[in-house]
C-alpha cells in the first residue's frame, strides 16, 4: 500500500510539526508513505472565495503529484473535503475521479482503512475536542448534533486509546470557530465572536487542550488565545496520537 | 424604514460593538435550536419525515403549473376569486385595487413574509391606506418603524426593556414597565379595538392544498384568524411555490414546520381556509417575484422547497452574531442568502459570503434544502458575474498564480515565513484584520517540506 502525505499549504508553512507528526504516525503504524515535494495547495482558498474556476492550476498540480499512490492522506479534513467535492480535471478526468475516492482525512484513514483497534501512547491532559465543520458535517468524522441518528465519533474513538487522557465534554458540542477561510478577514468581527465565543466554551469546561482535525480552526482559535494571554493551548490530533508531542 | 448601503460585514461589524449583546443574541437564539433539538427527538422518524418532506417538495417543483392549475380552478369553484401576480409591483397593485374599489382605508395583516418581500406596508401607506401588523412581533417591529429581522421570530434583536420603552411611546403605557404579560395584555387590547373596526384582512399562506383549493395558516396567536373572519374581505398572499399536492400532506408538513420553527408539535392554530362565509369575500394573490427565475436555475431551484420555518437561521453561528438585519433583506439568514442574489444579484452580492459553510443549516432543514452547497455556488455565480470587488479579484489572482507553480510556492513560503520573522510589523498592523484581535502562528525554523529533505533522504524520489 503507497500513501501519499498530502501537507495543506498553511501547515506546510506554519505547523510543520503536525506534519511531522502525521507522517511519524503512519510510518509507526508500517505504512509505506512519501512525500510528494512538488505540491503547493488544493485550491480550496481560491474556490471558497467564488473563484473556482482559477483553481485549474492547482487541479493538474494535484493530480501530478497524486495520481500514483494507493490512498491519499492529509491532516485536514476541509482541504480532503475540498479535493472530494471540487477536484476535476478536462485533461485527466478519469484521473481525478479517481483522486476523489482514494483522498482520507487522517482520522478516516486510521479508523475505516487501517482500522486500527490500539494506539500506544500518553497525554494526561483535560482534552476538548472542536469538530471542524467540514470534516465533521462533510466527511462525517462524527455525528452531528442536528440529526437524529446514532452518536458516533472517530476522533474520540482513536483519543480514547491514549493513555490518561480526559476528553471534556462541552456546552456546544459541534459549534462553528468562525475561521471559514476568507471568512476570517473579510468578516473580522463575527470569525472573531465565534472564535472567542469556541474557545470560552473549553475555558468554561476545564479543558488544557483543545485538539482538532483540522489546524485552520486551531490556528484561528491559537490567534485568539495568544492575544488574550490564555494557558489554554491548541494541538492538531496526530500530535496526540503520535505520542511525541512535549507534555 | 431603514434602508442601507452596507455590506453584511459591515452591519455584522456594528452589532458587534455591544459584546453583551451578541452574547444575548446568540443565546436566545441557541435555545430555540436546543427547543428544536428536543421537539426533534421526541418523535419516531424524524429524519424519514425530512425526507418525506423533501421528496413532496421535489414533486411540486418538478409539476408546478400543473399544481397551480389545479388550485386555481378548485380554489374558484370553492367560491375564492384568484389573482397572479408577476411580480412585488404587480401583488401591491392588486391589493390595492382591490382595497380602493371596496372603499377600504385601514387593514389587519397577519403572517406574511411575501408582503415584507414585496414592500407591500410602504406602497399602501403612500397610497393612502393605513396597515396594522397584529402578530405581536410584527406589531412591535412596526411600531419602532423596522423591518423583522427574522421570519419567525420578527422582534428577537429587542429586550423586552426596549419594547416596554416603545409600548411607553406610543401606547401610554406607564414609563419603565417591561412586564411581558403587561405588555402582551396591552398589545392584545390596542389590536382588539383595531380587528373590530377593519374591513379587510391580508394574511398570508403556508401551505395551498392543490387538491382541494384550500389554503392553511399556521399561527400562534390566532390573529390570522380573528382578522379574516371579522372583515368582510380577506386577502391571502401566496408565493407560487406554496403549493403541496394533496391535503394529506399536512401530515408531514404540519409536523416538521413548529418542531423545526419553535419546538412546538404543532402551532396553536392551523387554520384552513376554503369557502368565504356568505357575505364576504375571499381573493388568493398567487405571486412569482422571481421564482420562476429561480426554479430555472438547476443549482439553486430546491430553495424553493422553503417552509420558512426559520429553523436555519436559529442554528446559522453567523446569523445570531450578527443580528438578522444585517443581511438587509426581507428574508435573513442562510435562507435568505441563497433567496435573495435571484431577486438582484449586485444588490445581495455579499450574502452568499455571510457564511462560514459549517453546513449547520442544510442538516437542520425539514425539507432537505441544500443550503450550504447552495452558498458556496452562488459565490461561483457572483464572481463570475462580476460582482466581486476588484482587490479581492487581484488577491485571488496572484494568489492563484503562487499556488499554481511549486517553486513560486515555496520561494513565497520562504520569504512571508521570513518576513514575518524578521519584519513582524509588515503583518501585524491595523490593516491586517487579522491581526485586530488575533495573534499570527509563530513562524517555525522550516516549512515541512524544508524538513523532509533533511530528513527523509533515504526514500526514493517522488513517484
Amino acid at each position: 500500500m503507497k500513501v501519499g502525505l498530502f501537507v495543506p499549504c498553511y501547515v506546510d508553512q506554519f505547523y510543520p510539526g503536525a506534519a511531522i507528526a502525521t507522517l511519524e504516525l503512519l510510518e509507526k503504524l508500517g505504512v509505506d508513505v512519501q512525500y510528494p515535494s512538488r505540491q503547493t495547495c488544493c485550491g480550496q482558498p481560491m474556490a471558497n472565495s467564488g473563484f473556482e474556476h482559477l483553481t485549474g492550476g492547482c487541479n493538474e498540480l494535484f493530480i501530478e503529484n497524486f495520481s500514483a499512490f494507493d490512498y491519499i492522506v492529509c491532516p485536514s479534513g476541509s482541504c480532503v473535503l475540498h479535493i472530494k467535492h471540487h477536484l476535476q480535471s478536462d485533461k485527466n478526468e478519469a484521473k481525478a475521479a479517481a483522486i476523489r475516492n482514494k483522498v482520507y482525512e487522517l482520522v478516516e484513514f486510521l479508523t475505516d482503512v487501517l482500522k486500527i483497534t490500539n494506539l500506544k501512547g500518553s497525554f494526561p491532559h483535560k482534552v476538548g475536542i472542536h469538530q471542524s465543520c467540514h470534516g465533521q458535517r462533510g466527511l462525517q468524522l462524527s455525528q452531528m448534533t442536528e440529526l437524529v441518528a446514532p452518536s458516533f465519533s472517530k476522533p474520540r474513538y482513536l483519543l480514547d486509546m491514549i493513555a490518561g487522557l480526559e476528553i471534556m465534554p462541552l456546552d456546544r458540542a459541534d459549534e462553528c470557530c468562525g475561521f471559514g477561510g476568507t471568512f476570517c478577514v473579510a468578516e473580522e468581527a463575527v470569525s472573531v465572536k465565534m472564535g472567542k465565543d469556541r474557545v470560552a466554551d473549553h475555558i468554561r469546561n476545564g479543558v488544557e487542550y483543545i485538539t482538532a482535525a483540522d489546524l485552520s480552526c486551531l490556528m484561528h482559535m491559537e490567534g485568539i488565545l495568544r492575544r488574550q494571554g490564555s494557558p489554554l493551548k491548541v494541538i492538531h490530533i496526530a500530535e496526540i496520537l503520535n505520542g511525541e508531542c512535549t507534555v | 424604514m431603514k434602508t442601507t448601503d452596507k455590506d453584511h460585514a459591515a452591519l455584522a461589524n456594528e452589532f458587534n460593538k455591544d459584546a453583551p449583546r451578541v452574547d444575548w443574541h446568540d443565546e436566545t437564539l441557541w435555545w430555540v435550536r436546543q427547543k428544536r433539538d428536543n421537539a426533534v427527538k421526541k418523535i419516531p422518524g424524524w429524519e424519514e419525515l425530512r425526507e418525506a418532506g423533501s421528496q413532496i417538495k421535489n414533486n411540486v417543483l418538478a409539476n408546478l403549473s400543473g399544481y397551480l392549475k389545479q388550485f386555481e380552478a378548485n380554489a374558484q369553484a370553492n367560491g375564492v376569486h384568484v389573482h397572479w401576480a408577476i411580480d412585488a409591483k404587480e401583488h401591491n397593485e392588486i391589493v390595492l385595487e382591490l382595497l380602493q374599489s371596496n372603499g377600504v382605508k385601514k387593514i389587519v395583516k397577519s403572517k406574511s413574509m411575501l408582503t415584507e418581500e414585496c414592500n407591500l406596508n410602504e406602497y399602501l401607506n403612500l397610497n393612502g391606506v393605513d396597515v396594522i401588523d397584529t402578530d405581536l412581533g410584527e406589531f412591535i417591529v412596526q411600531l419602532a418603524n423596522e423591518h423583522p429581522s427574522h421570519i419567525v421570530l420578527p422582534c428577537i434583536h429587542k429586550k423586552k426593556e426596549e419594547i416596554g420603552e416603545l409600548f411607553h411611546q406610543h401606547l401610554g403605557t406607564p414609563a419603565g414597565n417591561a412586564d411581558p404579560v403587561f405588555l402582551t395584555e396591552t398589545a392584545r387590547r390596542h389590536l382588539r379595538e383595531t380587528f373590530l373596526t377593519r374591513k379587510a384582512a391580508l394574511t398570508g399562506v403556508n401551505f395551498a392544498v392543490a387538491e382541494t383549493g384550500e389554503f392553511v395558516v399556521c399561527t400562534n396567536e390566532g390573529n390570522a384568524d380573528m382578522g379574516a373572519h371579522l372583515a368582510d374581505i380577506h386577502i391571502a398572499s401566496m408565493g407560487i411555490e406554496k403549493i403541496i399536492p394533496k391535503r394529506k400532506h399536512l401530515g408531514v408538513f404540519l409536523r416538521v414546520l413548529a418542531r423545526s420553527a419553535t419546538g412546538q408539535p404543532v402551532t396553536t392554530y392551523s387554520s384552513h381556509f376554503k369557502t368565504p362565509r356568505p357575505g364576504a369575500s375571499t381573493h388568493i394573490v398567487i405571486v412569482d417575484n422571481g421564482r420562476s427565475k429561480q426554479l430555472g436555475r438547476e443549482d439553486f431551484r430546491n430553495s424553493l422547497k422553503c417552509i420558512r420555518c426559520g429553523a436555519c437561521m436559529n442554528t446559522c453561528p453567523v446569523y445570531r452574531r450578527s443580528g438578522g438585519h444585517s443581511y438587509n433583506n426581507a428574508i435573513a439568514g442562510p435562507i435568505g442568502s441563497i433567496l435573495a442574489p435571484n431577486l438582484d444579484m449586485k444588490k445581495h452580492a455579499d450574502l452568499p459570503f455571510a457564511s462560514t459553510l459549517c453546513g449547520s443549516c442544510t442538516n437542520v432543514c425539514p425539507v432537505k434544502i441544500d443550503i450550504h452547497d447552495q452558498l458556496y455556488k452562488w459565490r461561483q455565480v457572483i464572481v463570475k458575474s462580476g460582482h466581486a470587488p476588484v482587490p479581492k479579484k487581484a488577491a485571488m489572482g496572484a494568489m492563484t498564480r503562487v499556488l499554481s507553480s511549486p517553486v513560486s510556492y515555496k520561494v513565497a513560503g520562504k520569504l512571508g515565513r521570513l518576513m514575518m520573522k524578521r519584519a513582524p510589523f509588515a503583518v501585524n498592523n491595523q490593516f491586517n484584520p487579522w491581526y485586530k484581535q488575533r495573534e499570527l502562528p509563530v513562524v517555525p525554523e522550516n516549512s515541512f517540506g524544508e524538513w523532509y529533505k533533511k530528513n527523509r533522504n533515504n526514500k526514493p524520489k517522488d513517484i
